[in-house]
C-alpha cells in the first residue's frame, strides 16, 4: 500500500536519517521525499510502499508513533488515498 | 508524486481547520421484524440491528485510522418504526426505542433514528401510537431520535399532525425537564423527509430503501472559512468559486471513506451528504463563514444572501466530487450546534424570524433553538406549520427542532454538551395563533405539485 509519511520538528541534524532507519527496519521503502524548513520548523513528507514489509499497517502506524516519542518528531503515516482523493481528479 | 504543498494543505486542514467525516451512518430495513407480539418484535428489532451494524465500528475506526482523518460519528438509521410496530399489539412502542437503544449500545454507536412516522397525507393506526408514544420514547432510552414528517409538496400538509407534534414537542420537554428538555433534542418534524439523510436526528431508512446502505455525511466549516479569509474584499464570483474548489475537496474526501467503508462491510454504498454540519468547537461555525463574507453579526440584514451562496456554490462543488449525492445536502444551521449562532443569538441580532428566513435557502430548518419553557403548544404547531409551509411552496426539506426548556425563560441558556452544544433560550412571538391550529384538516399542496 502506497501511504504518506509526514514529520514536523524543530529542526537537528539526523531527523531524516532518523525516519529512514525507522522505516528501513520495518522494511518500507521510501519512493520519494520532499523536505523543507517552514517558518523554523522542519517539515517533510515521504510517499512510502509498505508492501514490502511484512507488518501490518496498523503495526506500522503504531511503530511509529512509539518512534515519534522516543525521537521528538511529530510523525505519521496515512494512506495516499486521502491525498489523491482531494487533490487529483 | 502528489505536490507536497498540497499534502501539507490537507494535514493544515485535518490539525488546525476541523476537517472532519461528520458521520458514517448505515441504514438498515426492519420492514421483516414486523410480529404481532410487541416483545417479540422488540426482539427481531435488537437481533437485526446488531447482526447488520456488528462490523460498523470497527471498520469505521480503521479507516479513520488508516487515512488520518476522523469520522466524529458513527450510526444507524432504520425504517420508520410506525411501519414496522403497526403490526404489533399495545397502544405504547416504547418497547421498540428501548430495543433499537439496547441495540445501538451493542453497537457502539452514538445515535440511533428512525423512531419515525411519515404522515404527510393522513395518519395509520400504528402512525398514530408511534407519535404518542414519542415523549416516553424519548425520556425513557438515550440514543434514540424520532422524526414525524406532517407535509410534502405532492401531499400538501397534516394540520392535524401539526398540531399533534405542538403537543409532543411540549409532553418530551416536560418529562426530560431535569435534564434541560434534552428530548426535543432528539425530535425533529419534517415537511419533504429525505429517505437517505444521515444525519441526526431526522435520520431514517426510507421504505424506497435498500436492505442495508452506508451514508456518509461530511463537514468542514471550518476549511471553507480558512479559505475565504484570503479572499477578503473580492467579487462574489470569486467567493462562489472559492467554496465551490473546497466543497469539492471535502467531498472527495467523503466519497473515498464512503467507497471504502462499503467495499469493507459488504454493504452497497448510498449517498454522500454534502453538508457543512458546524460543531459548538470555535473555528467550525457557519455563522463565521457568513461574517466572513462581510456581515457584523450573523444574523443582520444581509445574511439571507450570504446563505443563499454558501449552500449553493457548496452544492455545486459537491456535486461532481460524489457518485450518488442525498440526504439533505447543504449548509446547516443549528443554533445551539454553531458557536457564531450561540453568539448571534445571545446578542439579540439572530431571531427566530430571521432563522426563518434562512431556511427559505439553506438545507434544513429550524434548528436546535431553545425557546420559553412556558411557550404554549399551538405556538410550537404554528412554527412547525411555517416552516412546513417554506418547505412545501419551495420543493425543498425543512424541519423544526426546538427545545421549550422547561423552566428557563429568555436570557437563559441550556446546556446539552458534546455535539449538541449550548442553546440560548430565544424569544417567541407571545401572540396566541390556538385559533389557526385549533382548525385542523389539511393545507392544500400548492398547485406546481401537478407536473405530471
Amino acid at each position: 500500500m502506497r501511504a504518506i509519511v509526514s514529520v514536523f520538528s524543530k529542526d537537528r541534524i539526523g531527523i531524516i536519517a532518523d525516519v529512514c532507519a525507522v522505516l528501513a527496519d520495518m522494511r518500507v521503502n521510501v519512493l520519494d521525499l520532499s523536505q523543507t524548513i517552514m517558518d523554523g520548523l522542519f517539515t517533510m513528507v515521504m510517499l512510502v510502499d509498505t508492501a514490502t514489509s511484512d507488518k501490518s499497517f496498523g503495526e506500522i502506524q503504531t511503530a511509529l508513533a512509539r518512534s515519534g516519542e522516543a525521537l521528538a518528531l511529530n510523525i505519521r503515516i496515512q494512506r495516499e488515498d486521502i491525498f489523491n482523493a482531494m487533490h487529483q481528479i | 508524486m502528489l505536490n507536497a504543498t498540497d499534502i501539507l494543505q490537507t494535514l493544515d486542514m485535518l490539525d488546525r481547520q476541523h476537517l472532519d467525516i461528520r458521520t458514517v451512518t448505515m441504514g438498515i430495513n426492519l420492514l421483516d421484524c414486523a410480529h404481532p407480539d410487541m416483545d417479540r418484535c422488540a426482539q427481531r428489532v435488537y437481533d437485526k440491528i446488531c447482526r447488520k451494524a456488528e462490523n460498523l465500528l470497527p471498520v469505521a475506526n480503521s479507516i479513520e485510522a488508516e487515512l488520518g482523518i476522523p469520522i466524529v460519528n458513527k450510526r444507524i438509521s432504520v425504517t420508520p418504526i410506525a411501519m414496522v410496530a403497526q403490526a404489533s399489539a399495545g397502544e405504547d412502542l416504547t418497547p421498540i426505542a428501548a430495543a433499537m437503544d439496547r441495540a445501538a449500545r451493542s453497537c457502539g454507536v452514538n445515535f440511533i433514528g428512525g423512531f419515525s412516522a411519515l404522515v404527510q397525507k393522513g395518519l395509520t393506526d400504528g402512525d398514530r401510537r408511534l407519535i404518542e408514544s414519542i415523549p416516553r420514547a424519548l425520556a425513557e432510552t438515550e440514543l434514540v431520535c424520532a422524526s414525524v414528517n406532517i407535509g410534502s409538496t405532492k401531499a400538501g400538509i397534516n394540520m392535524d399532525a401539526a398540531a399533534a407534534l405542538g403537543r409532543v414537542v411540549k409532553r418530551t420537554a416536560e418529562l426530560t425537564a431535569d435534564r434541560g428538555s434534552i428530548g426535543c433534542a432528539k425530535l425533529v418534524v419534517f415537511c419533504n423527509a429525505v429517505e437517505d439523510n444521515p444525519f441526526m436526528a431526522g435520520a431514517f431508512h426510507g421504505p424506497g430503501e435498500p436492505e442495508c446502505a452506508i451514508n456518509v455525511g461530511v463537514s468542514g466549516p471550518g476549511v471553507v472559512h480558512t479559505a475565504l479569509q484570503d479572499a477578503r474584499g473580492k467579487p462574489f464570483d470569486e467567493v462562489a468559486e472559492l467554496i465551490k474548489k473546497t466543497a469539492f475537496r471535502i467531498t472527495r474526501m467523503g466519497q473515498l471513506v464512503a467507497r471504502t467503508a462499503s467495499e469493507r462491510l459488504g454493504v452497497p454504498f448510498g449517498v454522500v451528504d454534502l453538508s457543512l454540519a458546524p460543531t459548538p468547537a470555535v473555528g467550525d461555525s457557519v455563522a463565521r463563514i457568513l461574517e466572513e463574507m462581510g456581515l457584523e453579526v450573523c444574523g443582520t440584514h444581509g445574511t439571507t444572501a450570504a446563505l443563499a451562496l454558501l449552500n449553493d456554490a457548496v452544492k455545486k462543488g459537491g456535486l461532481m466530487a460524489s457518485g450518488r449525492v442525498g440526504g439533505l445536502s447543504g449548509a446547516f444551521i443549528p443554533v445551539s450546534e454553531d458557536e457564531g449562532m450561540i453568539a448571534a443569538a445571545r446578542s439579540g441580532v439572530l431571531t427566530v424570524d430571521k432563522l426563518e428566513a434562512m431556511t427559505c435557502v439553506c438545507s434544513v430548518g429550524l434548528d436546535m433553538i431553545a425557546v420559553p419553557g412556558d411557550t404554549p403548544a399551538e405556538t410550537i404547531a404554528a412554527i412547525i406549520a411555517d416552516e412546513a409551509a417554506i418547505g412545501m411552496v419551495n420543493n425543498k426539506t425543512t424541519a423544526v427542532r426546538l427545545i421549550p426548556a422547561a423552566g428557563l425563560g429568555v436570557g437563559d441558556s441550556v446546556d446539552f454538551g458534546g455535539l449538541l452544544g449550548t442553546a440560548p433560550v430565544m424569544p417567541v412571538h407571545r401572540e396566541s395563533p390556538a385559533a389557526f391550529i385549533a382548525r385542523g384538516g389539511h393545507i392544500p399542496a400548492p398547485i406546481h405539485s401537478l407536473k405530471n
